[in-house]
């Protein structure tokens, strides 16, 4: 079982990375207790920044020694629990660890700490003609949490998700010692490929302290299309005749105007169209501006001919902005919208998504709960969201788990999986394990016992 | 309701670079689009036509690729548009600007309204639309945020005088420059450019203007002249402050002091 942390461990931490940098007991901000929607809050014995990989280590090996549970921290953006100490203990947040190192121009690659944003990365990238491809719609999450959950974001359709642009990590093992996993290099047929369990483990296995990550020329043309549809239906069966025409978009979001309207509310600001029921977002890009345009004018003629309304060109800045800032408020609009709210980020194969969202409008009127939605068309990762509303807490209880038994089930029965770029954490550990079954769980639980014997490592996570 | 919008081409990124030799903005290469401010005005003008019918037209002066933001414009809704081009044009000011404006104007037909934008993220002078008003002879009303009505041959507008909100009510025909962020302006159609007629967009030179006169016009029509263009100094200077939030708010505050901007 695990210790509980003394005043003699306070010191021990104190010591390593100074009086500041521990805070105990009440003094630590009740925010720390829970992410953005896991659903579950425990508040953790102790909260220590950490700034360098050798301060990690030598808490570890306190850790380690003392089997003190320790869970690792960012942002706090996660969406299923993944960085709630649910066994109290140790809360090490790397927020502090939040330098860009180094830009390798001959390697096109970039080594930062796990600390640093999403979108600090992102800008830096661009500010040297680069781009760092994985785009969650949550841009002030820390690399450090992308990596842990392997997130994906809009433009996986064309350049993939987190862990296609990791080419190696430093990690502290939960004993203290300091490895260097993968590297610097374009290919790698090395053995296992143990960077690669880390991506995704969620803070299971081992904690990422410094991060090579690859980078790709910036495009230099970059249009999107936003497309009404008179309904949703014909919207979303628009999508895989898109991904059939071999134009290959950056993006292809889904939008429904419900959820641009909670947007609106939410952000102050008018979208730039709400005629009509729903909507298609698509992105290009590339290096001519007549390439662009072609594969533009290739989907908009696809989309006019099957019932699109129109097709509107958001080409500079100051419109990218006005779109595209309202769908990276939709998560919060719709949490703005209700009185509580859970969510299922399940994927299902791209030639599925118009058949599982029909599904959830009709699970909608069945449970007679909202069942707002939006996400990653082009590569069957969907956003949905079970509103609380005014429901009684019985009823919505009941209400919830009948809502994700049916959506899991329907998911699965179509080649889906629970989770496309949130991950696991506390939250959607059952429906893992219902879907999985036993061997690949004992699998899990394996890998997890070789690099963690102790479980000290966000006990209580993923596959136990 | 007939309404006239002015707008301007601008180079479509901030980042700009000023030659050091002749201090020119190096255009060549850089692409181009609406000023932004400038949509602002086409959206009330769209909204205002929705609302009291009539039809909006855009004018621009510039170089002949121009063309493409007036393109723009119709995408957007506007019904047509004209280009003043000519080599007698260029090198204008913000007067020389405003006159060829106004010539061109009185060449297009007769407008109840001319809307601006606030200014050009090129120039930033906001005189052009004040200025085009004066040589029209028609009232004008800058900075307006809102248009709240029109009848009785009068438009009710609210405008801002920084530290105070004015509603008032002006005499058709006008020309109002309105604010930017006071909307969100529309997209460009797909549908509307794949369909565009030929003659959407026309050009007028200075051979098509009453005043023939070159001198009034471009570089030797400017009342000031350029003597140079320079990018400002960038300032890339970091510093962290650490500590817990009292030691760092302390000492934010006890820099702040130093630099004497509290």
């Amino acid at each position: 079982m695990f210790s509980k942390v003394t005043k003699e461990d306070i010191a021990v931490l104190k010591s390593i990375v100074g009086e500041n940098e521990v805070i105990v007991g009440e003094a630590i901000s009740p925010d720390y207790a829970h992410d953005e929607l896991g659903g579950i809050e425990k508040m953790p014995e102790v909260l220590v920044r950490v700034t360098s990989t050798e301060q990690v280590s030598g808490i570890m090996k306190l850790a380690y020694s003392r089997s003190i549970p320790v869970t690792v921290r960012g942002s706090g953006t996660g969406l299923v629990g993944a960085a709630v100490a649910v066994e109290g203990g140790i809360l090490l947040e790397t927020t502090k660890m939040n330098k860009i190192l180094k830009l390798d121009k001959d390697n096109s690659t970039i080594t930062v700490q796990p600390g640093v944003l999403l979108m600090e990365l992102a800008a830096f990238a661009e500010e040297n003609d680069y781009l760092y491809p994985p785009d969650p719609g949550e841009k002030s999450a820390t690399i450090g949490g992308n990596i842990s959950t392997n997130a994906g974001g809009m433009r996986a359709v064309k350049y993939g998700v987190t862990r296609d642009y990791v080419r190696a990590l430093t990690v502290v093992m939960p004993n203290g010692e300091i490895l260097t996993l993968g590297g610097a290099v374009a290919k790698n047929s090395s053995g296992y490929s143990l960077k690669d369990l880390v991506i995704g483990s969620e803070g299971t296995l081992c904690i990422i302290t410094e991060a090579v990550l690859k980078l790709v020329p910036l495009p230099k043309v970059s249009v999107s299309l936003l497309v009404p549809f008179p309904d949703m239906k014909s919207a979303i069966e628009a999508v895989p005749q898109i991904i059939r025409s071999k134009v290959v978009p950056t993006a292809v979001e889904y939008m429904s105007r419900d959820t641009i309207v909670f947007s609106e509310s939410y952000l102050g600001k008018k979208f730039p169209d709400t005629k009509n029921d729903a909507y298609i977002l698509l992105t290009f890009d590339g290096n001519t501006e007549q390439q662009v345009e072609n594969d533009m004018s290739t989907v908009a003629e696809l989309c006019l001919s099957i019932g699109a309304i129109d097709a509107y060109i958001v080409d500079t800045d100051e419109r990218k902005k006005s779109v595209w800032s309202a769908r990276g408020a939709f998560l919060e609009a719709i949490k703005a919208s209700t009185t509580e709210m859970d969510e299922c980020d399940v994927v299902v194969p791209v030639n599925k998504i118009d058949e599982f969202i029909k599904f959830t409008h009709e699970l909608a009127k069945e449970q007679g709960v909202r069942i707002p939605s939006f996400g990653h068309a082009g590569d069957g990762n969907l956003h949905i969201y079970i509103c609380r509303d005014e429901l009684e807490q019985d009823k919505w209880e009941k209400t919830l788990a009948s809502c994700f038994d049916a959506m899991y089930k329907r998911a699965e029965e179509m080649g889906g999986l629970v989770s496309g770029e949130h991950g696991i954490g506390y939250a959607k550990k059952e429906y893992m394990k219902k879907q999985y079954g036993e061997t690949p769980i004992l699998l899990m639980q394996g890998i997890k016992r070789v690099f963690d014997e102790k479980n000290i490592l966000n006990p209580g996570k993923i596959c136990f | 309701m007939n309404i006239l919008v002015c707008v301007k081409q601008v180079p479509g990124s901030s980042n700009v670079e000023v030659d050091p030799v002749t201090g020119v903005l190096k255009r060549n290469g850089v692409q181009s689009k609406i000023n932004p401010y400038d949509l602002y005005a086409i959206e009330t003008a769209l909204s205002l036509t929705e609302k009291y019918g009539g039809r909006v037209e855009t004018i621009t002066m510039g170089p002949p690729q121009a063309k493409a933001a007036l393109i723009e414009t119709v995408c957007m809704g506007a019904a047509s548009g004209t280009v003043l081009s000519d080599r007698k044009f260029a090198g204008a000011d913000v007067l020389a600007t405003a006159y060829t404006l106004s010539q061109g104007i009185k060449k297009c037909g007769e407008f109840d309204l001319i809307i601006c934008g606030k200014q050009t993220t090129d120039g930033d002078t906001a005189q052009v639309g004040a200025e085009v008003s004066e040589y029209l002879g028609i009232p004008n009303l800058s900075n307006v945020l809102s248009v709240e009505d029109i009848k009785d041959g009068k438009i009710f507008v609210t405008a801002s005088l920084d530290d105070k909100i004015v509603s008032q009510s002006i005499k058709l025909p006008c020309l109002i420059s309105v604010d930017g962020d006071i909307n969100t302006p529309r997209l460009p159609s797909y549908k509307i450019k794949k369909a565009l007629p030929e003659d959407t967009v026309k050009m007028l030179t200075f051979a098509d203007f009453d005043d023939q006169n070159p001198d009034n016009y471009g570089l030797t029509g400017s009342a000031t002249q350029v003597e140079r263009i320079f990018p400002p100094e960038k300032n890339t200077e970091k510093q962290s402050i650490e500590g817990d939030s009292t030691a760092q708010a302390a000492a934010l505050c006890e820099l702040l002091r130093a630099k004497k901007i509290i």
